[in-house]
């Protein structure tokens, strides 16, 4: 038995209930949760003897405008026996809310400081939850897909002159 | 009285006055846009505030407008100071997600580059460790390797910081003889004089009391705040991505990776000397076993047809013509690629909705993550060793603030 059908073995007995989908993307075990449990989840991975992902690689959002959700990704890796793993939560684009990582990954606090500046999602019991690379006094979520790159109010730049 | 014993130890803590210190964004010392609120007393800190983004460029955003083989010229300005790396892993991943096989030529010559790219990074660093000490002269030294360097990647791409070097596919061309001249006048000069900044700097008695148990970290508080690269080796562990998941035929090269033990400033500039020395072997490594061969892959949907084929051939021509216009489609897929940058896992999280952009596209910074651990690092030493300690963690703000 592979690694990666030991770890979905592992999930399953305990989490049975809020996986939504198991894939491999190019070889990347990649696991939809329902977001209530999510913390607890990891927290579980961390914890077991077995599959001990203590290593939080990366954590973003990914905004699907066609569906109204916001996924939350999480990436983590387990060092010892180096095998990766990616989590992903769907939250509803209206209220995006999620338990907050930084009980269990001392390193998420920014990386959910950033994707609540960029996509709003609100990690509750996170200690500081402010933006982190745009202006306070920002009120938009920049990397929602509703807003496009350029600032559409510009009356400076012509569209006929750059040919589009 | 006693003399000995100084007024102000006799203050109760919560009758102490403690004073701020507004440290940056604009400081000389820091070496780029940080910004520290520091709460001091006396010279002790007591409690730092960073405040980040003020070279925030909304890469993550542009990515989701442009083609693919645009979004180099943005990777170029994350880490800058081992801009090719980052080129090349984002290559990759574009690679990766199209499932084309690279040749060996292609791959060795990355490497002779990342490689080429790492002793780049470390030697600024390190460098500037040397100045934050007082070392000024060491810089110098060392900044003139530095020139030889960008001189090479001048010879093989044009560009000398922000290098856009290499293609989808592989290199645009070959190396010319004249890169390889410079390559080897590199190998014979360099070690030299790393060998002499290190003489100057190893076991130097004030450097050495500059920089031993300042700004330490601990395994385990490093592993939970993900610190990866020079700076998590230099705490004892030894994850380097070039061994645990190797790309780009790292497998073929024999090296090792340097560990320190304290996680200080001391350990971390040790770490960052030796893996100089590791990468040049991995460079004369490549060139004996450098294999003949074309130097891209056969992509032609990303790779620009020679001229004269587009004046020649119809298909060269639409090729041309879509890869300037960037109208290729890309298929369908989700990747994650990690290379192992100048600061660390440097990733790249790629969705494709099987259009001519990028559906998302999220980069790991490794500097963005272990830079947030800075105000527990720093927390009750003084503030000259504040400023020692951001430098040896190599804190470039172009990926910081992405």
């Amino acid at each position: 038995m592979s690694s990666s059908e030991r770890t979905i073995e592992i999930l399953k007995e305990q989490f049975e209930d809020e996986i939504l989908q198991v894939e491999a993307l190019y070889d990347f075990l990649t696991i939809s949760l329902k977001p209530e449990k999510i913390v607890t989840i990891i927290q579980y991975l961390y914890d077991h003897p077995e599959t001990k992902f203590q290593y939080l690689t990366t954590l973003a959002g990914i905004h699907y405008p066609d569906q109204n959700q916001i996924a939350v990704m999480y990436q983590l890796h387990n060092l010892l026996s180096n095998e990766r793993i990616r989590l992903k939560v769907f939250l509803p684009e209206e209220n995006p809310r999620v338990q907050t990582l930084t009980t269990v990954f001392a390193g998420a606090n920014w990386l959910e400081r950033e994707t609540y500046d960029f996509f709003g999602v609100i990690f509750e019991g996170h200690p500081d939850l402010r933006r982190v690379l745009n202006v306070e006094e920002m009120i938009i979520f920049p990397l929602r897909k509703e807003y496009p790159l350029e600032d559409q109010t510009r009356e400076d730049k012509k569209d006929s002159m750059f040919g589009r | 009285m006693n003399l000995n014993e100084s007024p102000i130890d006799q203050i109760l803590p919560e009758e102490k006055q403690y004073s701020t210190l507004n440290l940056g964004p604009t400081h000389p010392a820091t070496h780029g846009i940080f910004q520290n609120v520091l709460k001091m007393d006396g010279e002790i800190i007591i409690s730092a505030e960073p405040t980040i983004g003020y070279i925030h460029r909304a890469f993550e955003k542009l990515a989701e407008r442009r083609p693919y083989n645009q979004i180099t010229p943005i990777t170029d300005r994350l880490n800058y100071c081992s801009a090719p790396i980052n080129n090349i892993g984002w290559h990759m991943t574009v690679e990766k997600l199209l499932g084309v096989e690279i040749p060996k030529r292609v791959q060795y010559l990355r490497v002779i580059i990342m490689e080429l790219a790492r002793i780049t990074d470390h030697l600024i660093c390190n460098a500037v460790i040397g100045v934050d000490t007082g070392a000024l002269t060491g810089f110098v030294y060392m900044f003139q390797q530095r020139e030889l360097v960008y001189e090479i990647y001048e010879e093989i791409c044009g560009a000398r910081l922000t290098t856009n070097i290499g293609r989808i596919g592989g290199f645009e061309r070959d190396f010319s003889p004249k890169a390889w001249d410079k390559i080897h006048k590199f190998l014979t000069e360099f070690p030299v004089i790393l060998k002499e900044f290190e003489n100057l700097l190893e076991r130097n008695r004030i450097f050495m009391d500059r920089t031993i148990k300042v700004g330490g970290i601990t395994a385990e508080r490093a592993l939970n705040y993900s610190f990866s690269g020079p700076n998590l080796r230099a705490a004892g562990v030894d994850y380097d991505v070039r061994v645990a998941k190797p790309y780009s035929s790292y497998e073929d090269f024999d090296f090792i990776i340097p560990v320190g033990t304290n996680g200080d400033v001391y350990d971390r500039f040790m770490v960052r000397q030796e893996e100089m020395w590791q990468s040049l072997s991995i460079i004369k490594q490549a060139i004996k076993k450098l294999p003949d061969g074309p130097y891209h892959a056969d992509v032609p949907e990303f790779y620009l047809p020679p001229k004269e084929e587009v004046y020649n051939n119809m298909e060269a021509l639409i090729y041309q013509f879509k890869i300037v216009m960037g109208e290729t489609d890309v298929p369908k897929g989700e990747v994650y690629h990690c290379v192992e940058g100048g600061n660390g896992e440097l990733g790249f999280y790629l969705i494709s909705d099987g259009g001519r952009t990028p559906f998302r596209l999220h980069f790991r910074r490794p500097c963005f993550i272990y830079y947030q651990a800075y105000p527990e690092m720093i927390k009750g030493s003084m503030l000259s060793d504040a400023i020692l300690t951001m430098s040896s963690m190599n804190v470039i703000a172009g990926e910081l603030d992405a």
